[in-house]
Parts: C-alpha cells; structure tokens; sequence
C-alpha cells in the first residue's frame, strides 16, 4: 500500500515538472501582465497610479472609433459566424452523401485554409475593384457598379473572404460529426418510416449539438481574426463599416495610450466569458440526453 | 392456391418497379449533389488558381489589364491602361518575367519570405516540444488543480488577439524585447493551443499501458520518450500543420511588436505592394503560397486529423 502511494506521489510530482516550461510561459507571457492589465485598465497613469476605477472603461465606452468599431465586429460576426456554421453544415450534408469523388472535393474546399491570406488579397482586390470582375456579373444582372471596398457594402466583401476561408474547417468538423452518429439509431428511424427532414431535426442535431457548438465558438473566435484580410485589403484605416476592435487597438498601440488599450483589452474579454459562456449553457440545454 | 398467385406476382411487381424508381431517383440525386460540389469547388478554387496563372504574366499584361485598380503613375513611357479590369484566366503570353525579377532583381521580397521562415521556424518547434512535455503532465496526473489550470489554458486559447496583444506588448517592453523577433517567438512558442490539442490526444492513451511501464520499472522520462510521444505522432503532425498555417498568415503581431519593417514577414509586406510593383505582386504571392501548398499536399490526413481531435469527435 505505501509503495503504491509512493509511486503516485513520485507520478505526481515528476508529471508537474513535466508541465513546468509551458506552465511558466503562460504565466509569465499571459497571466502575470494580464493581471497587469487589470490594473492598468482601472489606474489613472502608469506613473501616478491614482485608483480611477471605473473611469478609463466609461473614457473608452465614449470614444466614438471603439464604438465603430465594437458594432463593426458585433455585426459582422453575428452575420459570419451563423452563415459560416450552417453552411458548411449544408456542405458537410452534401460531401457526406454518396456522391464521387469525396475525398477530392474535400481536398479542394480544405485548400483556401492552407493558402497564406496575404496572397489572395491580390485577387479579391481586383475581383471587387470598381472596375472589377464581380461588378461585371451584377452589370450582367441590371443592377449599378459598388465600389466595394469603400461601401457600405465592404463588409459584404469581408463575409465572402471569410466564409471561403473558414467554410473547408468547419465543413471538416461536421463531416467527422456525421459520420460517428451511431447508425443503428438511423437505422430505426428509417423503418420507422420517418422523413428525412424528421430525421435531421430530431436526431442528427442531437449528435451533432456539441460540434455545432464547437464550431460556432471557433468561427467566432476566427471572426475575431479578421482583421488580418481587412488590414490586408485596405491598410491601416478602412472605411467606416470595416474599422474593426482591432484596427483601434492598434492605433492606439502608435499613441501608447495604455489606459485605452487595457480597458478595451478588458471589455473584450468580458465579453468572450460571456459569449461563450451562454454557448456551453445554450449546448447542456439541448445535446443533454445524447450519451457520451 | 392458383388463385394466390397472381396477386402476389402484382405485388412483386410493383414492388420491383418502386425500386427501380427509387434507384433511378437516387442516381438523379447523386449526380445533382456532385454538380452543386463541383460548382463551388470551382468557385472556391478559383482565387487560387488565378493567383498562380496571374503570375506567369508579363508585366506589361498585368497594367493592362489591372492598371486601373493600382493606378500606376510612375511607369516610364506608354502603357496600355485599360479602363475596365479584365480578370484572366490565362495569361495571353506567358512569361516568366515575373519570376526574374523577384528573384533576381528585387531580391528584397525573397528577404521578407526568409524573415516569415525564420519566424515560423521556431515558434513551430518549440511550441511542440512545450506542448508534448506539458500534455504530459496533464495526462499523467489529473488532479483539481491540473484541472482548473487546463480550463484556463483553454479559456486562453479562446481569447482573440485583440485581448493577448495587450498583455504580451506589455512584457515585451519590461524585458525589453519589443522590437525583437523574441517578442514574436516567445508567446508564440508558449501559446496554449498545442497543449490543448496533444493533451486531447494523448488523453486517450489507456492508462494501463503506461502504469504497466511503471511497473515494469521504466521512469517518468522514458514513459514520455518511449511511449507517448511515439504514439502520440499524429497528432503532432497534425498539431504542427495547424500551428503553421496560423503564424505563416500572421498580421496583428508583427505590426505591433516590430516596430522595424525590415523584420516583418511576407504576410504583412505583401500588402504593402504598391503601384509600381504590381508587375511582380503575383510571382510573390505564389512563392509565398508554396510552403504551404507543399505542407497541404503532404499532410492533408494530418491536417483533417488534427481537425478533428479539435472538435473532440469521439471514434
């Protein structure tokens, strides 16, 4: 009995050494200076350091880039994510079934996400010039040129780049989902003589409840990212309905305004808590009697 | 009995026909479904595809036909500008000009290309063998503890850019790094995401393979070198594929914490091209594509894998 808890002890210890190099570098590159952030986001002056409270968030609430901003990144992914999820649903349904060539077809929707952004923005660019392609195809349809970039309608070009990059990821995720749904259960339902659309509704997304939280959570966070095509497309200052959270953060990186920055750091990650918190609650609620 | 007979011949033979209609039905549906695929195959191919075929342009093709979007005023003597952007598929004369002068007249673009290897380089590594040794130790033991730390590691891998960006500005300045390329490889290589991954994976290594090492005497080091991560090489494939695509295609970092635009990878100078380069903007893209088309090609399972441990999907 001892020689046994003498070796989980020993187990114990020496598997925490094993987590020691990663452990301090979160700590150091993430937990410690975010606890900074905390409190730089409440204190007047990284000098002076007078308690301001909650003064620097209201500063921050006020200015009228971070609201830009804030709304830009809201409504963007709240079109994105949901646009994202359900179609590469419909995508995985569709590679799912029997059609040929499955594994090719996968291969083709999975490429956008290997190719780096930075050299397809050529293309899009000139794709969604005034002068461009797409333009072309609606002239075919009778509606007037957009100059698109530099529209109210940019943010329909950012949608379209996003979904063609992060549709073959979330499209994989579902196909893995679909295929582990357990087939007897469809087996039954279709003696049961059910129609497929009941199938789907009552049993698929039972199993799929969790992935297609999954995948809604890491579209989301990929909403985030966003930023990296906008700053590829347009530089530094986009127009008004693509000026994303980060484009104002990273200007005002330039000023140093450090009280800015850490509350607009802050308030974003109350944020995420929140978002995905409602998530994991939303998924218990409905994929809670599938087993496993 | 005679009587019998026929209406069961009627019966067999309508059901006979139902089958037939049925699978005639199903035929139409599969080749209806491998058209829609085929349609946006194609269209999702299409940037691709355009982008490498563009880059086999001459120049002079590229203005022509593109002038108008990157307003070129500083191109000696007369160029055709056309008003409209004719987006081609295939270049009326193909041509390697582009390709020469990246290489050998411009070579600064190549010097962007090796600052994104150099960056990517080592955060790839270490950031693995990090994460090896620290899903290790959450696989090995799971106490509370081990377990509140792996929830945060997790809430940390959600965070977006906007949230650590902060935080690592921060401790780059007190170690003064910033401005180095240690401030971009130092949380990179400490970023939770591999954890997170290989933790999964290694997870389902049953235990008893690795108590009955211990009983067999072996010590921590060598269940680790001898058992896990040999096993576990898929996932680090995967892992690694995954973790390349995310820094290879990395913006908001540099931009922050490189001041110094002589460090910046080719993912962010690429979009610095202006008017008088366009003639080489597509060779760069493709060459910068290559890596991580070689990378694809090659390791596709890996990636779909890696995938797919991400979601959890059990089986």
């Amino acid at each position: 009995m001892k020689k046994k808890n003498r070796r989980a002890l020993k187990t114990r210890i020496s598997s925490g050494l094993f987590l020691t190099p990663s452990f301090l570098g979160v700590l150091v590159f993430f937990v410690i200076p975010f606890i900074v952030v905390i409190y730089y986001s409440m204190v007047d002056n990284p000098i002076s350091a007078n308690f301001v409270f909650l003064d620097n968030f209201k500063r921050v609430i006020r200015n009228l880039s971070f609201r830009t901003a804030v709304k830009n990144t809201a409504l963007f992914s709240a079109t994105a994510v949901p646009l994202a999820v359900i179609l590469s649903l419909l995508l995985a349904i569709l590679l799912e079934s029997r059609i040929p060539f499955k594994s090719q077809f996968r291969t083709f929707f999975l490429s956008p996400l290997m190719v780096p952004v930075a050299s397809i923005v050529l293309i899009w660019r000139v794709m969604f010039d005034y002068n461009g392609a797409v333009n072309d195809i609606i002239g075919v349809f009778g509606a007037g040129k957009i100059d698109w970039l530099k529209s109210q309608y940019a943010q329909v070009v950012i949608i379209i780049l996003f979904l063609w990059k992060n549709l073959g990821y979330n499209m994989i995720l579902f196909m893995a989902a679909l295929s582990s749904i357990p087939k007897d259960i469809l087996e039954v339902a279709r003696l049961e003589s059910a129609t497929p659309l009941q199938t789907f509704f009552y049993i698929k997304i039972r199993y799929l409840s969790s992935t297609i939280l999954f995948v809604t959570i890491m579209s989301l966070i990929s909403s985030f990212k966003v930023f990296r095509e906008i700053y590829l497309l347009t530089g530094n200052y986009p127009y008004d309905t693509i000026y994303m959270l980060q484009h104002m953060m990273n200007n005002a990186f330039a000023s140093l305004d450090y009280q800015k920055l850490s509350a607009a750091a802050i308030l974003m990650s109350l944020a995420m808590i929140v978002i995905i918190g409602l998530l994991f609650i939303i998924e218990n609620h409905f994929g809670k009697d599938v087993e496993g | 009995m005679k009587k019998k007979q026929p209406v069961r011949d009627v019966f067999v033979h309508k059901a006979r026909k139902r089958k037939k209609r049925k699978q005639r039905w199903s035929v139409v549906k599969i080749s209806i479904g491998t058209v829609i695929a085929a349609f946006f195959a194609i269209l999702f191919l299409m940037p691709i595809i355009l982008t490498i075929t563009n880059s086999f342009m001459s120049a002079a093709e590229i203005s022509a036909n593109y002038g108008s979007v990157f307003a070129s005023s500083q191109t000696g003597g007369k160029v055709f500008v056309s008003e409209k952007v004719n987006l081609k598929f295939i270049p009326d004369m193909v041509s390697f000009s582009q390709y020469i002068t990246v290489l050998f007249k411009s070579p600064e673009y190549l010097f962007k290309f090796w600052n994104s290897v150099i960056l990517v380089g080592p955060i790839l590594v270490f950031q693995l063998v990090v994460a090896c040794l620290a899903s290790y130790g959450f696989t090995r033991y799971r106490g509370r503890i081990r377990e509140i730390i792996f929830f945060s590691y997790i809430i940390l891998m959600l965070m977006p850019y906007q949230v650590t960006l902060v935080p690592n500005y921060l401790v780059s300045d007190w170690l003064d790094i910033l401005n180095t390329r240690w401030a971009i490889w130092l949380p990179g290589i400490f970023s939770p995401f591999a954890v997170f991954l290989l933790t999964k994976y290694m997870r389902r290594i049953p235990t008893a393979v690795m108590e009955a090492a211990q009983i067999d005497g072996a010590g921590e080091i060598q269940i680790f070198t001898k058992i896990c991560v040999p096993l576990c090489k898929g996932a680090i494939c995967s892992a690694a594929i995954l973790v390349f695509i995310d820094y290879w295609n990395m913006v908001e970092q540099p931009l922050i914490l490189l001041s110094d635009t002589e460090m910046h990878p080719l993912s962010v100078f690429l979009s610095k091209i202006n008017e008088g380069e366009i003639g080489l903007a597509f060779a760069v893209a493709t060459i910068y594509m290559v890596p991580s088309l070689l990378v694809f090609l090659y390791g596709e399972e890996y990636l779909v894998d890696g995938i797919t441990y991400q979601g959890g999907i059990k089986g």
